[in-house]
């Protein structure tokens, strides 16, 4: 699957380095860093990210 | 199947409700039912971005701005906006609505969620907010440009955010509350008091320890009236002051709806047969805190309840077994306000004592941890300014041992 991140949006909550730490990770200065492309036995993990993100910035397109 | 699911509420519990159906198995078709006219949007930015937006007041730029993400799975959802559930009989599975349409279904999932408490005080109508819809939030923006001072009854967390976002846009600001300290009901007095000392030094003024008994002004508000006889004079009133449950509609059913709706803890409404409940309307046992049936209002409550509340109901439809494993969500959330941001997990609210385990209370922005106990167990957590990169360790703190 396809990953996006709105980083105009983001502000570094990290919920979806809980949720999903296989695509998103937050550095150590507090920054998220992600994955584009994630194998899509992810599905459910990735999409929780989604989820929980508190600004919504997470997009997630399969295939 | 092809079994008729019917969802009242369309904020974010009912979308992750219709996500989580689709999830789970269900294909028959889906009605969700929303009293807004707007398509399901994010609420926690109306208290702070909607209110800071410099753009004009057009409400669709504003909800898109806000919307949720739908998934793909959910494309033949019908979604009847505008309708309000006024009525239901959970023995013949009908719903009514306020334009006098009948739903029948087979599943129900209730998520009518709350709505704004307003004070019941004398004084003009006029300048009183709430902040609880896009609407609300509209008409406090519109409000706002021509004011240059405002009071915000209740210092919890919507009070404190809204007061932030008034006191950056240039509006002098007070928050009156009648407990000693902000905070006090959420986080103690400990926290609480550190949040509302580092406000103050930013310039936002609080009246704690006191009651509002009156609003002045003749056409509309100019101030409001305390219970030790003082006025603070006001252009706007922005009551924060909690929630009152939308379970009207479920009267007469024999519910107990005497604090949201009754569940077990699969989310099951007790006394009927295929109606669940998600959302911050659900008092349901959660297995980490005792087994007590609590209603959560944090905002990650609506997708953990929708998900498990789905499972539940499909498998009720279909006469099979429900999920063996105990429910056990970790509530989660989180506060900007001004430079601080608090990211909590647990029930911080639950707790008798408060630990601060690392940081300086007189120093919040450099980055506190506070811990909360029940009983001498680990019921909450709080951190205030920490990297985000500490949060895994702070939410596992709370996994069930396994057994």
């Amino acid at each position: 699957m396809k990953i996006t991140v709105d980083l105009d949006k983001c502000q570094d909550h990290g919920q979806c380095a809980i949720a999903a730490p296989v695509a998103f990770r937050m550095n150590d200065e507090g920054n998220l860093e992600y994955e584009t492309t994630v194998d899509d036995s992810y599905l459910d993990e990735v999409e929780e990210a989604a989820d929980v993100c508190p600004v919504q910035a997470i997009l997630v397109a399969q295939g | 199947m092809t079994a008729h699911v019917v969802v009242v509420g369309a904020s974010l519990g009912g979308l992750r409700a219709a996500e989580q159906l689709r999830a789970a198995g269900h294909g028959g078709p889906i009605t969700v039912v929303g009293e807004e006219i707007h398509l399901p949007y994010n609420r926690p930015p109306l208290s702070k971005d909607v209110l800071a937006d410099a753009g004009d007041d057009d409400v669709e730029r504003l909800h898109t701005g806000l919307a949720f993400r739908r998934r793909a799975s959910i494309d033949d959802v019908e979604f009847l906006l505008g309708r309000r559930a006024v009525a239901s009989d959970l023995v013949a599975r009908t719903v009514s609505l306020d334009d006098g349409t009948t739903l029948a279904y087979d599943g129900l999932v209730v998520a009518t969620g709350l709505r704004a408490r307003r004070l019941p005080l004398p004084g003009p109508a006029a300048g009183r907010h709430v902040i609880r819809t896009l609407d609300d939030a509209l008409g406090l923006r519109s409000a706002i440009r021509t004011t240059a001072t405002a009071v915000v009854i209740g210092a919890g967390f919507v009070g404190c955010e809204t007061a932030a976002s008034l006191h950056r846009l240039g509006i002098r600001v007070t928050v009156v509350d009648p407990f000693p300290v902000a905070f006090e009901r959420a986080l103690g007095p400990l926290l609480g008091g550190a949040i509302q000392r580092h406000l103050e030094t930013a310039g936002v003024r609080f009246r704690t320890g006191t009651g509002v008994v009156s609003y002045t002004g003749s056409h509309a508000i100019s101030g409001v009236t305390l219970d030790d006889g003082t006025t603070v004079s006001a252009g706007l009133v922005v009551e924060a002051v909690g929630s009152a449950c939308n379970t009207e509609w479920l009267a007469g059913n024999g519910l107990d709806l005497s604090d949201g709706v009754l569940t077990d803890n699969d989310l099951r409404v007790l006394g009927v047969d295929r109606v669940v409940a998600v959302g911050d309307i659900a008092r349901f046992p959660n297995a980490l805190f005792g087994g007590d049936p609590r209603r959560v209002e944090h905002w990650s409550m609506p997708t953990d309840t929708a998900k498990r509340a789905a499972t539940t109901l499909v498998a009720d439809l279909a006469g099979a077994p429900a999920m063996a494993a105990p429910f056990a969500p970790i509530p989660s959330f989180w506060s900007d306000l001004l430079d601080l941001r608090l990211q909590a997990f647990g029930s911080p609210a639950l707790g008798d004592t408060a630990v601060v385990e690392s940081g300086d209370l007189d120093h919040l922005a450099d980055g506190v941890l506070v811990t909360y106990l029940r009983e001498g167990r680990l019921v909450g957590n709080v951190a205030v300014n920490l990297p985000p990169v500490r949060q895994r360790a702070l939410r596992d703190a709370f996994l069930l041992p396994v057994s």
